[in-house]
């Protein structure tokens, strides 16, 4: 088996290209995370501006990922910057949206005894709603995650590293070991991270709100 | 003692998109009362309590707690110190019983021992074990349950004022009357201000030391509940008591309110040579009977004080009636009086001492009082 070979032959060149992509998928949402749940707070509290920031978000969202870059290349150049803050646009759709839902689905009895009982809207917002809303926050991140290791693949083509490299070099030359050592990689990271966000979500699911 | 606590000032409330929801409202809530509010859905019960704790600000009058104007006052002080309880309990779903329940004292930065007594306190006071209950989730609850953990929080922090929409209207018949009866048996170990909504006037009335009879946004009665049952300021009001109007009355009144004194009918045992000159000055033609301490011992009538009683040495009547006493429920004792075929009986008090007598025509003078409105509230 050639590719297995490839692979060992290869071992130090995949682990950095494995870390280079966990790396940038991390930056992305994290700083992703914060954005998108600071729109969503924002726009649950002024929900007349809801409509057209998600809207926003959702078209920003279809934009095909090579045109988005042909758009940013012109201004910021290439590399990891672009690469991050098409991350960061197509992530916001699913962390906005998800926060929003998350907070406006709260049962408005809680939201009324809350208010009556003296909680300050930070109070309200940092001990309930957040709370509250997390394992729909949770899986907005997910979603953005498992999006953005896909999506940085393709960002090896401007010159961001990580897996996708492998594939473009191995399509480049015909390398069908080169392509498949990459892809397989990418997959698995998916699906581990996929796993993993699932497994984050129930332990950080309150009790109470667990069936 | 009963200074207003709470003063509501030609208060009215126009929604956004027009609703007058309170209609130039006013009225005084003195220490200690509990006021039901109650009326017909959508007429404006929940939004005149919620412009207490401004969950609602009013678009005229003034509202004042404690003297103070409370659109001056802080918010979020005023809702804490104003206790708030509704039909939903919205309970933190993410929170245990007493997390819930320690909520507002947590906010007001008690230390947590303290807090951890009072939530074990608040869970014995409301009927819940706290060794089974203090770290459940609400979703382990049963609606009952739920509602006394939201009475619980509502009084958590003891705030001088509560407020409470409607907190049993979304239980079972039997949850309801037991909750019912433990809210006047807490009514009566805190003395709190008490503003409660329902649409039920059997609780109104039950519950209430006044009641706020409320139509379209203004309140058509502030009475207590005899007066709302005896005289119904208006139709309205009347149809809200409904048919049975003097059945709930009976419920509600006790002997010493509708019993006759007894002014001029007793006569000391040792006296009885006498009973025949107090007969004429009185006209009655029966005398009740009392020792020196001036318990009930029996009855004298006329016809015993003609037969040879003048001598004052003849065996009194009725010596072995039971008495009502004038705590007692009219209908018991109209009840034991039916059974027993008296058409009258004497009243005691508490100390057994005569305090009057209760008689056939006294009930139906109730019953008539209940049906005729007479003259208003003025
Ligand atoms: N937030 C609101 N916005 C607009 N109208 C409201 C609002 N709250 C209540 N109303 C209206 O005000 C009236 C009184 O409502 P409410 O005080 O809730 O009545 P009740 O508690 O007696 O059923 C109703 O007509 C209701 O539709
Ligand atoms: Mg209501």
């Amino acid at each position: 088996m050639s590719v297995i070979e490839y692979f060992i032959k290869n071992i130090g060149l995949i682990l950095k290209l494995t870390i280079e992509h966990i790396e940038i998928t991390l930056i992305a949402v994290a700083i992703s995370t914060v954005i998108g749940v600071a729109i969503g707070i924002f726009i649950t509290r002024h929900q007349r501006a809801a409509g057209a920031i998600i809207g926003i978000a959702g078209i920003l969202y279809t934009i095909p990922s090579l045109a988005l870059f042909g758009i940013l290349i012109p201004f910021i150049g290439i590399g990891l910057k672009p690469t991050l803050i098409a991350l960061i646009l197509y992530s916001q759709l699913a962390l906005i949206r998800n926060t929003f839902v998350g907070i406006i689905h709260i049962d408005p009895s809680i939201r009324e005894a809350g208010k009556g009982m003296g909680m300050s809207n930070w109070q309200f917002l940092r001990m309930v709603e957040i709370p509250v809303a997390l394992p729909v926050i949770m899986a907005g991140i997910r979603t953005a995650a498992v999006m953005n290791i896909g999506t940085a693949t393709i960002a090896a083509y401007i010159g961001a590293g990580g897996l996708g490299w492998l594939i473009f070099r191995g399509i480049a030359s015909v390398n069908s070991d080169q392509i498949i050592a990459g892809a397989v990689p990418v997959i698995l990271l998916a699906v581990g991270v996929d796993y993993l966000f699932i497994l984050l979500e129930r332990a950080l699911t309150p009790a109470g709100l667990r069936n | 003692m009963s200074h207003v606590i709470i003063k509501f000032d030609g208060v009215s409330k126009v929604f956004p998109e027009g609703t007058r929801a309170v209609d130039d409202v006013s009225f005084e809530i003195f220490d200690g009362e509990c006021i039901t509010f109650v009326g017909p859905s959508g007429c404006g019960k929940t939004t005149t309590v919620k412009l207490l704790n401004r969950l609602v600000e009013p678009t005229g009058g003034h509202i004042y707690l404690n003297d103070q104007d409370t659109a001056q006052t802080d918010v979020i002080a005023l809702r804490r110190s104003i206790g708030y309880v509704i039909q939903d309990v919205g309970l933190f779903p993410h929170m245990t019983v007493s997390q819930n329940i320690a909520l507002v004292p947590r906010l007001q930065g008690w230390p947590e021992r303290k807090r951890n007594e009072r939530t074990e306190e608040l869970l014995h006071l409301v009927g819940l074990e706290p060794a089974a209950f203090r770290n459940r989730y609400p979703n382990q609850l049963s609606g009952g349950q739920k509602q006394r953990v939201g009475v619980a929080r509502g009084l958590a922090a003891d705030p001088p004022v509560i407020l409470m929409d409607e907190p049993f209207g979304a239980l079972d018949p039997i949850t309801r009357a037991q909750l019912q009866d433990e809210f006047l048996r807490l009514r009566r170990r805190l003395k709190k201000v008490i503003l409660f909504v329902t649409h039920d006037m059997d609780e109104a009335i039950k519950l209430g030391d006044r009641i706020a009879v409320m139509r379209n946004g203004k309140i058509v009665q502030f009475d207590t509940p005899r007066k709302i049952l005896r005289e119904p300021a208006d139709p309205f009001v009347r149809d809200m008591v409904g048919r049975e109007g003097g059945i709930k009355l009976m419920k509600l009144l006790r002997i010493a309110d509708i019993m006759d004194p007894a002014d001029g009918m007793t006569i000391p045992a040792d006296r009885l040579s006498e009973a025949e000159r107090r007969m004429a000055e009185s006209g009655k033609d029966i005398l009740l009977v009392v020792d020196k301490e001036g318990r009930f011992q029996g009855t004298i009538s006329y016809e015993q004080v003609m037969r040879g009683g003048r001598s004052g040495d003849v065996a009194l009547l009725d010596r072995a009636l039971p008495p009502a006493e004038t705590t007692d429920e009219v209908g018991h004792t109209l009840e034991a009086m039916l059974r027993n075929k008296r058409v009258w009986l004497p009243v005691v008090g508490e100390d057994q001492k005569l305090r009057g007598v209760v008689t056939m025509t006294n009930f139906a003078c109730f019953f008539t009082a209940g049906d005729a409105p007479s003259g208003g509230t003025s």
